[in-house]
């Protein structure tokens, strides 16, 4: 494992765009090839900002602060340029796309990543979609179905890890991952991203949530706690469990 | 003669490409539209003495009719009648060189794909098309089962007293100021004749003889679908089709006979200076089915609203339509459906997809006679708004005399949300190709009834529509 991280954020500054009310106000976060790392914090604290804003949302806006993946600015770069540099963002709430299939939208995201100059070899494709789903445990009738639409909140979530298992990114931000989902479904989305974190051990993986619970399926290396737009508290897994025990209302006090 | 007089008096006032024409005095009818020209005409079709009243009959309606005030703006409309030329011999029509046709022309045709053979009879500068092979072959199968498919002139000539039962019967001249204009001026369209149980796999393409006979400015078509017969004919393609003329008013009449199901596409893209006012409409007799799959993507106006009149018992009619309205443009279209009988039934699917300062309308009308009963009537339209600066209408007419029947109204109107380009430009599609796969999506429902290589096409050209959407 190289000892440089591959995302590194220094002093960020972050509001809505339309609005002056800043949110993150100056966080500090660094993450290594192949880590797993998860933000806990309350509703409120900015940790979804925060995975917005490394994914590029144009609701969102940086103020102040640096943010370098792979060595690069990444602030700069347009969503699909991040995408295409291998950001993979898990939305906490998928979008709906009517009509257009998850086999066509995954088709037409892989062809986007090769440039007008190459074609997607569609036999190839067929062959890494059905084992992507083979190995995530998807009937191959879900890529049929149209993005999201009329989707369970599970089957929301999972269309999202099939997603990342076919776009492979370097670094999955995974926005709330195991919100709306009950004990199975959770644990059903908990077992694939641990299995696409073994099929690809270099993937790092920033995973935000409210609950310990999700964290009891994919084991963080690094748990940060972050209250008010800070990170307060960073450490390994036990860290989790002392909010679990303790709430975040003891992490708040040390903020004042 | 010097070039630009020649062009001037080919009313091509407006004509920005520079086409080089020839010297040689063509065939013309003098601009405007009076009683010489339709004598002319009919004299030069050398048509029986019925037609050139009926001929007459029309051009006495058209001048007693008032210009329509509703739909699209027609205010510009007469002056441009004024100018034009209502007839040109197809053999007289200017020709022009591959050379000539716009580069911009030329790379929309290659980014479809399409054939360079093919490109240039859509361009209007080629007489060779490439699939005059498939075409013999099918046209002797079709000759073998008895089916009629050739232009409507020689309809007329080969086939006079079938031609003479149904030719202007679903479509009175007197219906409106077009159709009237059309019974006047016709020329060019097809005359197709399926005899009584007689199926056919392969959609009859009017593609398949545009090079025999140019599609005319005033087309006109009649097709009789004989009991219990099936077929599916396919008018236009998805490429632009390059005109020099900014006025095309066509109609089209369909017979569908008792037990018969019978399937009419058309997929059109006039360049974007064309008004395109186009009456379409079957008559639906007992048992018959009757599909409209209607594609509406250039000109500056349309205003197109095919009608199913369900005149037997258990007929049905769908309507099924797509319009695509760029910038200045404004598609004025829908469908009628007419419940005159018992225990019909019908469908108006509409999309609409409006860009820029581009205009979507639906304008529709259910109508349920008296005495109709147990008839059903399901009506949906959605509009797609791309920009801010995009608009959409949308004016159902629903008129019902009859309580024992059961009508369906939806509509809805979306924008392309911030979000939704968020979400596909997150998996790494750029702004424009996340538009283009959100309007394909909207418009798959009615996309996928069309054959593959149509909806590949339509797929492809929406693409190169999305391009500049954004900014």
């Amino acid at each position: 494992m190289s000892d440089s991280p591959i995302l590194s954020i220094r002093n960020l500054h972050a509001k809505v765009a339309d609005e002056d009310v800043e949110i993150l106000h100056g966080v500090d976060l660094d993450l290594k090839k192949g880590e797993i790392h998860a933000i806990m914090g309350p509703n409120g604290s900015g940790k979804s900002t925060l995975a917005k804003i490394l994914a590029g949302h144009p609701g969102y806006e940086a103020t102040e602060g640096d943010v370098t993946y792979l060595g690069e600015d990444l602030l700069e770069q347009e969503p699909d340029e991040r995408s295409q540099n291998g950001v993979f963002l898990a939305f906490q709430y998928p979008v709906e796309i009517p009509g257009v299939s998850i086999a066509n939208f995954l088709r037409t995201a892989l062809q986007a990543r090769l440039g007008n100059d190459e074609e997607l070899d569609l036999f190839d494709y067929q062959d890494q979609l059905m084992e992507a789903m083979e190995l995530l445990d998807v009937d191959p009738s879900f890529a049929e179905r149209p993005v999201n639409d009329g989707f369970s909140g599970g089957e929301k979530k999972r269309n999202e890890i099939l997603q990342m298992a076919m776009l492979n990114p370097t670094l999955a931000l995974m926005d709330e991952t195991d919100s709306g989902l009950d004990i199975d479904a959770l644990q059903v989305v908990a077992k694939g991203v641990n299995t696409l974190a073994e099929r690809n051990p270099d993937m790092t993986v920033l995973i935000i949530t409210h609950y310990q619970r999700l964290l009891q399926f994919i084991k963080p290396d690094h748990v940060h706690v972050m209250i008010e737009g800070r990170i307060v508290e960073s450490g390994g897994p036990e860290v989790a469990e002392a909010l679990e025990d303790r709430g975040y209302e003891e992490f708040k006090s040390t903020t004042t | 003669m010097p070039q630009n007089e020649t062009i001037q008096d080919l009313g091509l006032e407006e004509y920005k490409y520079h086409f080089i024409t020839e010297d040689e005095p063509v065939f013309r009818s003098g601009r405007g539209l009076n009683e010489k020209v339709v004598r002319e005409i009919s004299a030069q079709k050398d048509e029986p003495e019925w037609m050139l009243n009926f001929r007459l009959k029309a051009l006495e309606i058209y001048n007693s009719k008032p210009m329509p005030t509703w739909g699209g703006d027609l205010s510009n409309l007469e002056n441009v009648l004024d100018e034009i030329y209502f007839y040109v011999r197809p053999q007289d029509k200017m020709e022009h060189s591959w050379d000539d046709v716009p580069a911009n022309i030329k790379e929309t045709f290659e980014r479809l794909g399409i054939p360079e053979a093919e490109q240039k009879v859509l361009a209007g500068v080629g007489a060779q098309y490439e699939s005059e092979m498939v075409y013999h072959s099918l046209k002797k199968e079709w000759d073998d089962k008895g089916v009629i498919f050739d232009s409507i002139e020689d309809g007329l000539k080969k086939h006079p007293e079938l031609f003479r039962e149904h030719f202007g019967t679903v479509i009175p001249s007197a219906d409106n100021k077009f159709s009237a204009m059309n019974s006047a001026v016709w020329s060019g369209g097809s005359f197709v004749y399926i005899p009584k149980g007689v199926e056919l796999d392969t959609p009859l393409q009017a593609y398949f003889r545009v090079n025999q006979e140019q599609m005319g400015q005033f087309e006109r078509t009649l097709i009789i679908a004989d009991e219990g017969s099936k077929a599916h004919y396919i008018e236009g393609c998805t490429a632009p089709v390059y005109s020099t003329e900014s006025f095309h008013s066509g109609v089209i009449e369909i017979v569908v006979k008792p037990g018969a199901h019978f399937r009419y596409t058309t997929i059109q893209n006039w360049s974007n200076n064309m008004y395109n006012l186009v009456t379409q409409r079957a008559l639906v007799h007992e048992n018959a089915t009757m599909e409209w799959l209607d594609g509406n993507l250039g000109s500056k106006l349309t205003m197109k609203y095919p009608s199913c009149y369900l005149v037997g018992e258990g007929a049905h009619g769908s309507v099924l339509s797509i319009a695509y309205s760029g910038d200045g443009q404004h598609q004025d279209t829908g469908g009628k459906v007419i419940h005159a009988a018992p225990n019909t039934t019908s469908q108006i699917v509409s999309k609409s997809i409006s860009k820029g300062t581009g205009r979507s309308t639906y304008r529709g009308l259910c109508q349920v006679h008296e005495g109709a009963i147990h008839s059903k009537s399901n009506v949906e339209c959605d509009a797609l708004l791309i920009n801010d600066t995009s608009r959409t209408d949308t004016y159902p007419y629903i008129e019902i005399e009859e309580k024992k029947s059961n009508i369906g109204h939806e509509a809805t109107v979306s924008k392309v949300g911030d979000e939704q380009l968020f979400y596909l430009m997150s998996r790494g599609m750029n702004e424009e190709e996340a538009m283009a796969l959100i309007v394909r999506g909207f418009i798959e429902p009615i996309a996928k009834l069309l054959p593959l290589e149509y909806a590949v096409e339509l797929n492809r050209l929406i693409e190169l529509e999305m391009e500049g959407s954004v900014g």
